[in-house]
Parts: C-alpha cells; structure tokens; sequence
C-alpha cells in the first residue's frame, strides 16, 4: 500500500485495469478506494430515504395513495434501460481494460449515455403523469417522500450524464490517458452503485406499493 | 425522608446530614467513599451550594429534589443511586489525578519506569469495575424506565381523574372532560388521586412537565401522548413547558395545585357557576399567540383576572379529539362524553388522518 | 429592481437591517436590543474591512492567494481551519456572555428582547458546533496526522482545499447574518414543525439550513479525505497497530464523519424541500411526521459528538505520553476503546428523546447502550492516569489542560450516566442540567483538548513556542471559569429551569444565574488572555525559536523535522519498525541521519478549486436564503463550470528538484550539529532550542 508495492499488488474492488496500464492502475488505487467510500456515505443517504418513506406510506392525508399514482409498466422499462446501460458501460469498461480501441470504448460510452438519458426522459414522463392525477409532493406526506427519494436517484442519474459527456470532452482533447481513465473506472463504480439503488427503489416503492 | 412543609427549617440540609441523605440509597459501599476527606472536599463545593439554596427558602425552590409525588420521589431516590454508584469510578480520578502530577512531577525522585505501558491485573480493574457498575445501574435502569414510564397508570383504590391538555402558543389549556369544564393558567388537582393526561398540541412540538410530581412528556401535533402522575401532599408546584417553541416560551407556565378531595369539589362547582363559555371566539383568542394573562385580560374584557386562572364552563365534548386530529371544531356538539382517554392502547401516538 | 421579472434583491427589504425595529418603532426594549445587534453588524463590518485594509496596505494580496488560498498544502489548509475555528470562537463566546448577562438579570425580565434571544441561543450553538469545532479538529488533524504516519500530504489536496473552501462559505453565512438579519430562532437543532414555512416563513431558518449544509458537506469531504489518507499514504513499515493513537482518533473520527453527515444532509436537505417546494415531510398537517426529523437529526447528532471528541482524546493521549517522559499507557486497549466508542456511537441516538412518547422497553434499551459508551471511555481516563504513574511529569501548559480535563471530564460523565437514565432524563431533559452536560463534555474535553493540541503543535508549525505565562493564566482561566460557569447550571436543571429560556420568576435561580455570569466573564478573560499569549510569542519569537523542530522531546514523526517544516514533509519518506517511531529512533541513535540518497519530490500543484466552489457555495446558499434565484442559478453554474474544468487541467503537479531538497535537509543536519541540546528542565526557557538530550534507554532527560 505504498510507492514500493509492486503494481501486481495493488487490489481495489471492482475491476482493475491491471500491469499494462501502469501509472493509471496505480493512481487508481487510491482514487477507487475513495470513491467507494463516498458511494458508501451516499447509500447511507438512500437507506434514509427508504426508511423515511416506509414510515410515511400511511401520511396520504386523504389523497392519493401509491396504488393511485403508481405504475408498473414506466418504472419497468425504466429498470430495462438502467440494467442495459450497465451492461453496456461493463462492455466499455472491458475495451477500456483491454485496450479494445478507442472507437469500442466510445461507442460502448455513446449507447450507455442514451440509456442512461433514456431513463431520465422516461422517468420525467412518470412523474409528469403522476401530476396530472393530483400525485404531487405538496398533496401530502406520503408523495413528498416519494418525491424526495426517486427524484433524487435520477438527479444522480443525470450528474452521472454529465460526468460521462464531461470524460468524452476529455476524450476528444487528451485522448485515453491516465486521468480518462481514472474517471471512467470511478463513473463506472457510480453507474452501477445507482443501478442498485434503482432495483431499490423498483422493489420497495412500485412493487411494494402496488402489491398491499 | 422529611418533607420540607412537614419539618419547617429542621430539613437536615447541614453538610453531614445532606451527606447522609447521600447516603440513603440501595448502596452501602458509597458510605467508605464519602467519609474520606478528600472525597467530601471535592464535593464540598457543589453540596454547600445546595445548603445556601436550602437557606434561601427551599419551600420556594422548584424541581424534583423536594418531591410533592411518587413519581418524582422514586425518580430522586434514583438519581442518588446513580450518583452514588458512579462515584466509586469518578472519585478516584478526582484524588489520584491532582497525586499523580505531584508524586510523579519532573523534579521528584519517584520511580521512573519510562517503557511500562501494560499490566493485566490493572486492565482487568478498569474494565471490570466499570463493566460491574454498568450492570447494577442497568438493573436499576431497567426496573425504574417500566415502572415509571409515564403511560404507566399509578395504582390506587381512587379512580384517575382524567385531564386533557392542548398545547398552545403559549399556554396550556387543561379540559377536565368528565367535569366539562376547562381551566387556563392553573390546574387544580385532588391529592393522593392519580392523574391520567392526554396530550396534544395545537401548534408546534411542546413538552409538559410538573417536576414536583413527575417527569415531562412531549406534546405533538396530531398526536396524542400520556402522562401519568400524583400527588401525595398538597401544595402549589410550578409547571411549565420544556421544549422552546417561539419568543413566550421562557413564560409558558403554569401552576398546580393540589387539593383536599371538599376543596377539589369546591373548585368544580365554582368553574361550572362562574367560568365562561370556551366558544369559537375564545378559541380564536386562545389561537393566538399569547400567554395565559394576556387570554384572561382579553375575555375579561381588560379587567385583571379575579382568580389566577381562566374558567370555562362550556366547551365541546369532542374538543381534544378534534384538535388531536385536525379536525374543525363541533362547537354545537353534544355533551356526550368523548370516549378519548379511555383508550387502554399503551400507545395512541399514530397521526391521525 | 428586477431581473427577469423576479426582484433582484430577492426578499430582502429594509427589514433586513439589524436598526430597523429600533428606528421604526423606538421602545427602550427595541432601542437597546438594537444597538446591540447593530453594534454586532458594525464588528463585522469593521473586521472586514480592516482585514481587507490591512492586506492591502502590506500589498499582500499577491502571498494570500498564491501562497494561501489556492494552497492544497495539508499544513496551510490545516492552519486555514484553526484560524476560522478561532475567529468564530471570539464571536460566539461573546453571545455566550450576552445570554449568562441576560440570565443573571433576567428575574421577570432582562434586557434582551425573546427574539434577540433566540438567535443568540441559536447562532451560539450552530457555530460552536459546526464553525467552531468542526474547524478545529479538522484543521489539527490536517496538520498533524499525514506527519505522523511519514506521508507528504494527504490522499485527496484538491478535496481538502475545498473542504476548506465549504467551511468558510458556510461561517461566512453565519455572519452576514448579523449584518443582514435574522438568523433562525430554532435552536441548533432546528426541529420541525417550529422551523416550517407556518411557524417561520422568514429567512432565519433558511440562513441556519444552508449554513449547516455547507458544514456538512465539507465535513464529509473531510472524513472521506483523512480515512483515505490513513489507509492507503502510511510510511511502509507502519502497521496500523504502529500508528500514534492521535492517528486511530483521526481515523475514527473520519469514518464517523462519513457514515454520520448523511442523516443530517437529509435530515435539512428534506427540511429544505418542505420550505422551498411546499413539501410535507415534517409538516404539522397533510401527513408530515416530525418524528421522522428528530430520529434523523439525532442519528446525525450522535455520532457528530463523538467525531467532536474523539480528535480531543487522541491529542490527550500525546500529551500524557510526552509531557510524562513514557510510553502510552495500554495502547492496544485504547484503540479498543476508540472503535467501541466509535461503533456504539451509532446505537445510543434515541437518548435525545427518550420523553417523545416510545415505549418504556425502547427507552430502556438505548439507556442501556448509552451507559456502555461510559465503559470504554472510563478505561481511557484511566489509561491516561496511569501513563503518568511512574512517569516523569512535566506541568507545560497542554499538560494543564489535560489535568482539569481529567477531572472535570468526569464530572460530565456522571451527568452523561445520569441522563441517561430514562426515568431521570424524563425530569432534566431541554433543561439547564442537560446544558451543563454537554458543556462539560466540550469544553474540558473538546475545546481544553483543541487548545492543548494548539499549544503543543503551534511551534511545530511556526518555529517558536508560544509564552507560557500567558499561557497559564490562560489555562487556569478556562478551568475555574468553566466550573464557575456551568456547575451552576448543574443546580439550575434540577431545580426545573428550561434551557433556551429568556428569563425566569423564581428568585431561586438567581444566585446561580449571577455565578454563571462571573464565570462567562473568566473565560472571556481567558479567550483574551489566548490573545495576549499569541501576541507577545509573536513578539519574543526570536527568544522563543525552536527551529531544530523537537521542542517536546516528542515520540512521533512529526518531531523528526525541522520547525517549520519543509513543505514536502520529509526528505525520504522513513521507513518504520515500531510505533512511538521517533522515540525508538532517539532511543537507539538512529535519528537525525542522512539518508543515502535524494530524489525530486512531486507535490500537488496549487489550484483555485477551493475558493472557486467556496465563493460558489456561499452565493448559492445567500441567494437561496434570500430567494434571489438568478444568483442561485450563477453559483451553480459556477460549480458546473469548475468541476468540469477541474477535469481538463492535467498540470496537476510540481517538482521540488533533489538538489533544493538536499540543500535544505543538510542545513538542517548542520544546524542539528552546532546547537546544544537540552534537557527537561529548560524545556520553557529560551535555552530551548528544539533539540533534547537523547534519552537513555527509553528515560526523557
């Protein structure tokens, strides 16, 4: 765990980019380990949502309730596009590793951005369509904890949109260097930490709600 | 344990006899730990603090030291265990700490054993000792949160008097349901009666507490929550609110006062002959935010208040329910008695909807 | 004025001027509760402007930024903290006086008006947490511990620096409050429904929100930061179980921030949907459930007061072992202790609100668990003890502090196990017993700790000791003005009076309220007596250099460099074998040795990131205050920007040459050879150079 460790010794979790990318798997050490611990702080902050709105599903205050609002057939389409994008940004992530060439490992990025913006548009329909049968956050406390925690899974989704446009802008000056690479391993980590969070949020919030 | 208004100024509260006092718990082993000089100067300080207070005129002093109840006696009787208790590991560190740096100071010609970092048999004391204390104390923890949780009704041959409280900014207005009356500013009780309170609040999160008699409970919006106290002497005890909810908060209080049994029935038929009727516009006036003083010159049309309280006389039954559940007040509701606070449930603490 | 048809100032008017009532409508409680809180606007204003003055006309500027503020150097980053920490002391110490004079004439009135009041109570406690302490501990950790386990700095500078940046922006919110009033009245703590939109629509409570935020999310940085730091940058060598347990404070600490921000970030980030987007998370009506707010503070709250005093206990730890010439009592079992205590932290939160309705069982159950923290933390206290048993004690200025800290700590110990009993708690909970408590927890723990760690790192980190005359005074001020005081407010809780509470009509509490003030005032004495002591170091700073760097006869590595130290830390990063590393290595001769060879040092390059995102942070949390979205929309756009450009710069390093890093370590080596060292006895006299006898088989001299 210091300058001195041979390359072939440095482990994080996940995947490792391993001997052939040097500097960029040792820097990487360090940088994925923080960024695990900060998607552990972050998923403290989603449990909290999940507990605060299990306790409020009975605060509908005389309004709609989840089966009211609720539907199952966006939020699955939704889980599709987010389970695709992260097998899609796996399949960039192993270009990445094994040096499959510049032009996989974008257009593996390219389609896992359209999901991933896929998933957002879909979900704004969503709630657009939760707001016109009155399912909005000020009717009551059960929809404001809906509308704390799913809403705020998909502002992760779209930084992480962000992020990946950011790393292709980097792509396009740098080319695929150390600290392309480097981002990429960590919005990889993000990626797929809110897939998780997702399959979450598709469990506990619309099949949970819509079951009782 | 004398009772100040039984014994007058013969209360022991000279240094030994408040030692003593210490001294009357569960724990005999503090006995050893008190007689010591050192010990009792460290204490010095803090318990000749308390006999100055006692001169002062401890009829006065509010609190629980000097309990008017069952509840806030047992919960004083506790304070002294875990005080005692305790003591057996804080008193040490207040005698060694002060030897140490003397004993050991650079100057001295002490042994100097600069590499001893580690002995069993000493590790073994202070985890064990505490990990001992902490298990008596859990003990005592234990029997005394059940026994005096304050939704546990007190055991008695009398009936509870049943005494709703509504939360309001700032003062509390306690309804007597099954008298259909109300008061404000004051609440008169029957000793050695138990008194069974809901509580809720009409405006923000609050908290209810009479330390005389017992400990507080908090009061929420939309929820009910219980207290249960008595009291076992007559007398007058301040009461007040804990929890800080605006600028009258510092002046959200209240007295208690507990009565013989003829004088609780006096105080009935008084209220019931000569209180006003708690009517939509009182309640406009209750709802805002004032202090109890301020309601009683306001519906005695400016005039001071002739007795220390504000006496409704006619109220709706449902008026604690409604305002538990946000509900808009039946002011044309029958007198049927509201079944609130017969619930048995231990807990009736879910939001109404 | 508008901006897009939204007014420019947002909804700020006139009112938001601390003279406004006294000018509007002059009553004599208006009048003196005015000129107090403009007096307050007026220092800030004055301060500002004469620091801003004073740069300027010592042309400055140039050094601040360059030197200072674009700096990711964990020393200057750490500096940067205990300077915000300080200056926020100074402020919130004197609304602590403000509210013991009220108290102390406050039978059936006083001077200050409820409102007043309520804010004082309210930034007092806010800033002394988040913009005192907070600070303070991060800034030494910062210091001290990428030294002490031979790293060069710390995993993530960039982050640091905006951690730093975070912080400022959220004390520079806490005061333009008092320029542009008011703050929230809601107490620290800011439970809901009293700080929703019906109870207080104004921006008070959104000023305290976006403050805390702030805090938070810099303090989450932080703990990230340093837990990084500590597992992955130690020198090799060190083991864990080698590293000084001021490191295993820091790497607890760091985990409980990680692990305990995010309740609060909820908890106000919730808080902030309720009052900005009409939500009813906590609302009193269409099922909000402030129980919800209250589990979530606390679980916030808990944990926060053990990242507030583990750091304390870690830099306690040094001070007995140096300051007794031995090693640490039971290192192992003190790190056992700091995990428990780490670990239990998150179990006992329900203890803030035992009276809020559970059931008995529940209650009982977290009483219990409470009681077990005291466990671990007893066997501390006397570790501590018996590190000074047998040894050789020297009574320096951190010493003192230590000493009172010992017993007035566990004073607050009891109190803590007498809370912590339910059927007791039910009696004293919201009243002046618990205030007393969880003063005596912080200050002869937290803040004797935070000053001690000051005093005994301060001529590590500018070449100079600090006097200890003042010192002293200083010390003994704190210590007796403490228990003047707060044991007082001992009394008071039993006697029924409320915290938080204006003024009172029993004339009971009078003699304690009045003894409570003499005390507020001896430690402004001592504050002030801090001042005299920095000012007159600076002064005598010739007499009192300490340049070879190990001034204490210390036992860590940060001993082992010159003071100050080089920016990179050490020449070579040193290899370990033991823990007290530098004590083995005086022990057996080995320090102070030329390494066989230099190489270049690559540090991190400066970057502006910090006060970028920091300036950003500040207009997004001022605009969101005062609803003026067009400066809400700029801020976040300026943090777009940043983090996106901060992901195309690819100079993200400089290099030190071998050959400067050569020069400077052999005149350090030189000067090592021509001064005479000392023993113990001259430790406080000018003789002391920093540089101590050797000691002889493990024996300071």
């Amino acid at each position: 765990m210091t300058r001195q460790t041979a390359a072939s010794d440095i482990r994080h979790p996940g995947l490792n980019l391993g001997e052939p990318h040097k500097e960029a798997h040792t820097a990487n050490e360090e940088l994925a380990f923080g960024f695990w611990v900060f998607m552990m702080s972050d998923l403290i902050v989603f449990g909290l949502l999940f507990a605060t709105y299990a306790t409020m599903l009975g605060g509908t205050a005389g309004g709609p309730g989840p089966s009211d609002v609720l539907e199952l057939k966006g939020p699955f389409i939704e889980t599709m596009l987010l389970l695709a994008s992260s097998f899609t940004f796996g399949m960039a992530s192993l270009a990445l590793k094994y040096e499959q060439g510049k032009l996989r490992l974008i257009g593996w990025l390219l389609i896992t951005l359209l999901l991933g913006l896929g998933f957002i548009a879909h979900e704004l329909m969503d709630f657009q369509s939760m707001f016109s049968k009155g399912g909005v956050p000020s009717r009551s406390g059960f929809l404001s904890a809906f509308f704390s925690l799913v809403p705020l899974h998909g502002l992760h989704v779209t930084a992480a949109c962000l992020w990946m446009l950011a790393i292709l802008g980097q792509m396009a000056v740098y080319g695929v260097d150390t600290s392309v690479k480097t981002g990429l391993m960590r919005l990889a980590i993000l990626w797929h930490f809110l897939d998780i969070v997702w399959i979450g949020i598709f469990s506990v919030v619309y099949l949970g709600g819509l079951s009782g | 344990m004398p009772h100040p208004e039984e014994h007058g100024l013969q209360v022991p509260y000279s240094l030994p006899a408040l030692l003593g006092m210490i001294i009357d718990v569960r724990d005999h082993n503090v006995l050893k730990v008190f007689s010591s000089p050192a010990g009792r100067s460290r204490f010095g300080a803090i318990v000749s603090c308390l006999a100055l207070l006692a001169l002062s005129g401890c009829s006065s002093a509010p609190g629980f030291l000097w309990p008017n109840g069952p509840v806030a006696d047992a919960q004083r009787q506790h304070l002294w265990l875990v005080i005692a208790l305790v003591m057996i590991v804080v008193l040490p560190v207040f005698i060694l700490t002060p030897w140490l740096v003397w004993r050991y100071r650079y100057k001295s010609q002490a042994t100097y054993r600069p590499r001893w970092s580690f002995s069993l048999w000493v590790d073994v004391l202070i985890w064990g000792v505490p990990v001992v204390i902490v298990a008596l104390l859990s003990v005592a923890l234990w029997k005394n949160t059940i026994n005096l949780d304050p939704y546990k009704p007190i055991a008695s041959d009398k009936p509870p008097l049943r005494i709703q409280v509504i939360g309001l900014d700032w003062k509390w207005l306690f309804i007597y349901p099954d008298h259909h009356i109300a008061t404000l500013g004051q609440l008169v009780i029957p000793v050695d009666r138990p008194v069974s309170f809901t509580l809720t609040s009409a405006t923000v999160m609050q908290s209810f507490i009479v330390p005389a008699l017992g400990g507080q409970i908090d009061v929420m919006n939309r929820m009910v929550t219980r207290l249960n106290l008595m009291a076992d002497h007559t007398g007058e005890f301040m009461g007040r609110n804990m929890q800080y909810n605006g600028e009258g908060f510092y002046a959200q209080q209240f007295t208690t006062r507990a009565v013989s049994d003829s004088e609780f029935a006096t105080f009935i038929d008084q209220v019931t002959t000569q209180g006003q009727p708690l009517n939509a516009h009182a309640w406009g006036v209750l709802k805002q935010q004032n202090n109890w003083k301020d309601v009683a010159r306001i519906l005695n049309d400016g005039l001071p208040p002739p007795a220390p309280m504000v006496a409704f006389s006619q109220l709706p039954a449902s008026l604690f329910q409604d305002v538990a559940r946000h509900q808009p007040i039946a002011w044309n509701g029958s007198t049927a008695t509201d079944t609130s606070g017969k619930d048995t449930s231990h807990h009736d603490r879910t939001p109404a909807q | 004025m508008t901006l897009f048809g939204a007014p420019l100032l947002g909804r700020m008017t006139l009112d938001a001027l601390p003279f406004r009532d006294m000018v509007q409508h002059p009553t004599r409680e208006n009048i003196v509760n005015g000129l107090i809180a403009s007096g307050a606007a007026l220092m800030v204003i004055l301060a500002a402007i004469t620091v801003l003055g004073l740069i300027t006309w010592y042309g400055k500027w140039k050094t601040l930024w360059c030197d200072w503020l674009t700096s990711v150097d964990h020393k200057k980053i750490g500096i940067m903290f205990i300077v915000i920490a300080l200056a926020m002391l100074a402020r919130a110490l004197v609304e602590a006086f403000f509210m013991r004079a009220q108290q102390a004439v406050g039978l059936d009135g006083g001077f200050l008006s409820p409102e007043h009041y309520g804010q004082l109570f309210t930034t007092h406690g806010t800033i002394m947490i988040f913009f005192m302490a907070m600070p303070f501990l991060t800034g030494i950790i910062n210091y001290v511990m990428p030294m002490q386990i031979g790293a060069r700095d710390v995993s993530f500078p960039v982050m640091n620096s905006i951690s730093l940046g975070l912080t400022a922006a959220g004390a520079a919110l806490a005061m333009i409050s008092l320029v542009l009033a008011p703050f929230s009245t809601g107490g620290w703590t800011g439970y809901p429904p009293f700080t929703e939109l019906a109870a207080n629509p104004g921006p008070g409570v959104d000023y305290w929100l976006w403050a805390i935020t702030l805090s938070t999310l810099s303090s989450t940085m932080t703990g990230i930061n340093f837990a990084v730091t500590l597992y992955k940058k130690r020198a090799p060598g060190m083991g864990l179980m080698r590293m000084p347990l001021f490191c295993w404070t820091a790497l607890c600490t760091s985990i409980l921030m990680i692990f305990g921000m995010p309740p609060l970030t909820v908890a106000t980030g919730l808080l902030a949907l309720d009052r900005y987007l009409d939500f009813h998370m906590f609302t009193a009506d269409l099922g909000g459930n402030m129980m919800n707010y209250i589990n979530l503070f606390w679980a916030f709250g808990h944990p926060e007061v053990y990242i507030l005093i583990l750091p304390a206990f870690g830099i306690y730890s040094e001070i007995f072992s140096t300051f007794s010439g031995k090693r640490l009592y039971g290192y192992t079992a003190l790190v056992i202790a700091t995990m428990a205590i780490a670990v239990l932290s998150f179990t006992v939160w329900l203890h803030h609100f035992f009276t809020m309705g559970q059931s008995a069982h529940i209650n009982a159950v977290f009483g219990i668990a409470t009681m077990l923290i005291g466990i671990p933390t007893g066997v501390k206290i006397y570790d501590w003890m018996l590190t000074m048993y047998r040894g050789r004690v020297r009574l320096t200025v951190p010493m003192l502090y230590a000493c009172g800290f010992l017993i007035l700590f566990s004073i607050g110990g009891l109190s803590g196990i007498i809370l912590a009993t339910p059927s007791i708690d039910y009696q004293i909970h919201n009243s002046l017993f618990l205030v007393a408590h969880f003063h005596n927890m912080l200050i002869p723990g937290l803040l004797f700790g935070m000053l001690a760690g000051y005093t005994y790192w301060f001529p590590k980190a500018f070449g100079f000791q600090l006097a200890p005359r003042w010192g002293y005074r200083a010390a003994w001020s704190w210590i007796i003005g403490f228990m003047l005081a707060f044991f007082p407010l001992y009394a008071l809780g039993l006697l029924g009076m409320p915290r938080r509470a204006l003024s009172f009509f029993n004339p009971t509490y009078l003699p304690w309220t009045i003894s409570a003030l003499l005390g507020a005032v001896l430690i402004l004495f001592a504050f002030f007596g801090l001042i005299m002591q920095l000012w007159q170091s600076i002064k005598q700073r010739a007499s009192l250099a300490v340049p070879i760097g190990d001034p204490w006869d210390g036992r860590s590595l940060e001993w082992a460099m010159p003071s100050p130290p080089p920016e990179y830390n050490f020449p070579v990063l040193p290899s370990i074998n033991s823990h007290d590393a530098f004590a083995r290595q005086k022990g057996s001769g080995q320090h102070y040795e030329t390494p066989e060879y230099y190489e270049d040092i690559v540090l991190p390059a400066n970057t502006a990131m910090g006060a970028a995102l920091g300036g950003a942070g500040f207009l997004m949390a001022f605009g969101l205050t005062w609803h003026m979205w067009w400066l809400v929309i700029l801020g976040a756009v300026a943090v777009l920007v940043s983090l996106v450009g901060r992901g195309f710069v690819r100079q993200t390093t400089r290099t030190i040459p071998a050959a400067v890093v050569e020069n400077q370590h052999r005149a350090w080596m030189n000067a090592v050879l021509e001064t005479t060292p000392i023993t113990r006895a001259d430790e406080q006299t000018p003789a002391n150079q920093g540089l101590p006898v050797s000691p002889r088989e493990g024996a300071v001299q």
